[in-house]
């Protein structure tokens, strides 16, 4: 049946009704002198079925409550800011429709393994400290000089492109070392985020610096201390499956690839 | 010692444990179950030597991917200079023991040393 | 590489909020993949207890028929049997997803790069993994009936 004020070709698209849910914030300011309890700010908020968990956070923050800490900047799974904990699942919270949780009661947290700045901000230092750990850009023919200049720029075929162009999509959100669990117990563990880039760069056939970046990744906490749960690819919001490059990058180190 | 040397010697401890054991199983079964664990039975294979050369090699590959695996889960439990350390030596200590208690064993049922 | 320090459990968690041994071991919330993971480790760990008490068990033989016979009588029980047979399991689960593990710890069976597309299945978590890692658990559950059925006596 057509509805007056929609447009003619979606005039068959059903519209939601809109409900209300229960969101539940985390609270926690570590900074605070008075020692920063952790706590959750309950709230109801009115949710439609475009409505995205950072909507529902932000309606609240300029309608409720505005001391409520979030990270974020996109509002479209691009820059990585938003990462939290959702229902006890690592999300973007941009990327996460409220309706797709099918849940009455919504609770965000902010992610494991990574320490609490304020409510749902979390510190991303060691997440950085380990991506930068491992190169991540295209060492030239030089040695780790750092990026080739124009002159050793190469073409590459588009197979050459394929071998490692999944893993470049990594935004950098830190969904998958929060949901490691390696990284729950391990504070010195590389991580999936940062392994899946030294595979993005070994696998890059302009690239002159695998020897050193396998060298970096082969010690005590290196890339031997992932069992290969496969969490970190369950929540990739981006599908660079981090546990794929981490085995094909044991592979060159077992002597499997070339 | 790299740790991609240690990982291939505990996949490759791995795999010849995995042989072995499943020939040390089957033993178990050339006779009734519970008549091969009769002392007179147990003596036999102990005093047959190629038997006793497989429990031998069956302790020392178990030995080394059992302490190498148990160093691993107790080095992502808690991390620190000193802590790693001891759970390195703790674990290759262990293992030594472990051999040479195994091996007494080995040596002297297969010697007739038995009291 | 990133800083060191006691990650603890749950009393090491708090501003740091790491997970700690309750977000490692809990294998909820991931899939087969990670309850595999946390079986290989719990298996892992049973091996590794039950193989030192049986070097110790079998150094009994040293102590002549009569110590051997001390020692049988102890674990011929119907205790031992189904303590056994859990090993058995253990043993048939941890060799089986141990293998699956190896092969794709170098990189077989893992997929290929690919350009992803929404809803970006991770191909490292496809089908070849996870009939893996159900084949272990029915080998171990047949192994353990298995040894449960020579231990009492009915099958020889």
């Amino acid at each position: 049946m057509a509805r007056r004020g929609l447009a003619a070709e979606a005039a068959g698209t059903a519209v939601s009704p809109s409900r209300t849910v229960t969101l539940r914030i985390s609270r926690e300011n570590p900074a605070d002198a008075r020692g920063g309890e952790r706590g959750f700010s309950v709230h109801k908020v009115p949710v439609e079925k475009w409505t995205t968990v950072l909507d529902a956070i932000l309606d609240v923050k300029k309608h409720i409550d505005h001391s409520v800490a979030v990270r974020y900047s996109c509002r479209q799974a691009t820059c990585g800011s938003c990462g939290m904990l959702i229902n006890g699942r690592p999300r973007l919270a941009c990327f996460t429709k409220i309706d797709e949780l099918g849940a009455d009661t919504v609770t965000v947290e902010p992610m494991k393994n990574f320490p609490v700045v304020r409510d749902l901000v979390v510190g991303f230092e060691r997440l950085f400290e380990a991506h930068r750990g491992v190169k991540p850009y295209v060492v030239g023919a030089g040695g780790s000089g750092g990026p080739p200049g124009a002159a050793e720029a190469a073409p590459q075929t588009p197979e050459e492109l394929e071998r490692f162009v999944q893993f470049s999509a990594c935004i950098k959100c830190g969904l998958c070392n929060s949901a490691c669990p390696t990284m729950a117990t391990d504070s010195s563990f590389v991580g999936p985020q940062a392994l899946a880039q030294a595979y993005r760069y070994v696998a890059d056939s302009r690239d002159k610096g695998r020897e050193e970046r396998l060298k970096i990744i082969d010690e005590s906490h290196g890339i031997w201390r992932c069992h290969f749960a496969g969490s970190c690819s369950q929540v990739c919001p981006k599908g660079v499956d981090p546990a794929m490059g981490i085995q094909l990058l044991r592979g060159y180190l077992l002597g499997f690839r070339k | 010692m790299r740790e991609s040397t240690i990982m291939r010697i505990h996949y490759g401890t791995a795999l010849g444990a995995v042989a072995l054991v499943a020939v040390h199983v089957l033993f178990r079964f050339t006779q009734d179950f519970s008549d091969s664990l009769q002392y007179e039975s147990v003596i036999a294979n102990y005093q047959f030597l190629p038997y006793a050369g497989l429990l031998e090699i069956i302790l020392v590959l178990l030995s080394i991917h059992g302490f190498n695996g148990l160093r691993v889960v107790l080095l992502e439990l808690r991390q620190g200079r000193a802590y790693e350390k001891a759970v390195s030596y703790g674990c290759l200590a262990a293992m030594f023991a472990v051999i040479a208690y195994g091996s007494r064993t080995i040596i002297m049922a297969s010697a007739g040393t038995v009291s | 590489m990133p800083g060191s320090g006691a990650a603890g459990g749950e009393g090491g968690a708090g501003r740091r909020n790491m997970g700690g041994i309750k977000g490692m071991a809990d294998p909820r919330g991931y899939g087969i993949e990670r309850v595999a993971y946390w079986l290989m480790r719990l298996s892992g760990l049973g091996l590794l207890a039950y193989f030192v008490a049986h070097i110790y068990e079998t150094s009994n033989i040293l102590r002549g028929r009569a110590g051997w016979d001390e020692m049988l009588a102890t674990t011929q029980t119907t205790e031992g049997h189904v303590l056994l047979a859990v090993v058995i399991g253990m043993c048939v689960f941890h060799t089986a997803n141990g293998v699956r593990l190896m092969l794709g710890h170098g990189g077989l069976g893992v997929g290929r790069p690919a350009r992803p597309d929404y809803p970006y299945a991770p191909l490292s978590q496809g089908a070849r993994h996870k009939i893996g890692i159900y084949s272990s658990i029915v080998l171990a559950a047949a192994a353990s009936m298995y040894g449960l059925a020579v231990m009492f006596g009915e099958v020889h």
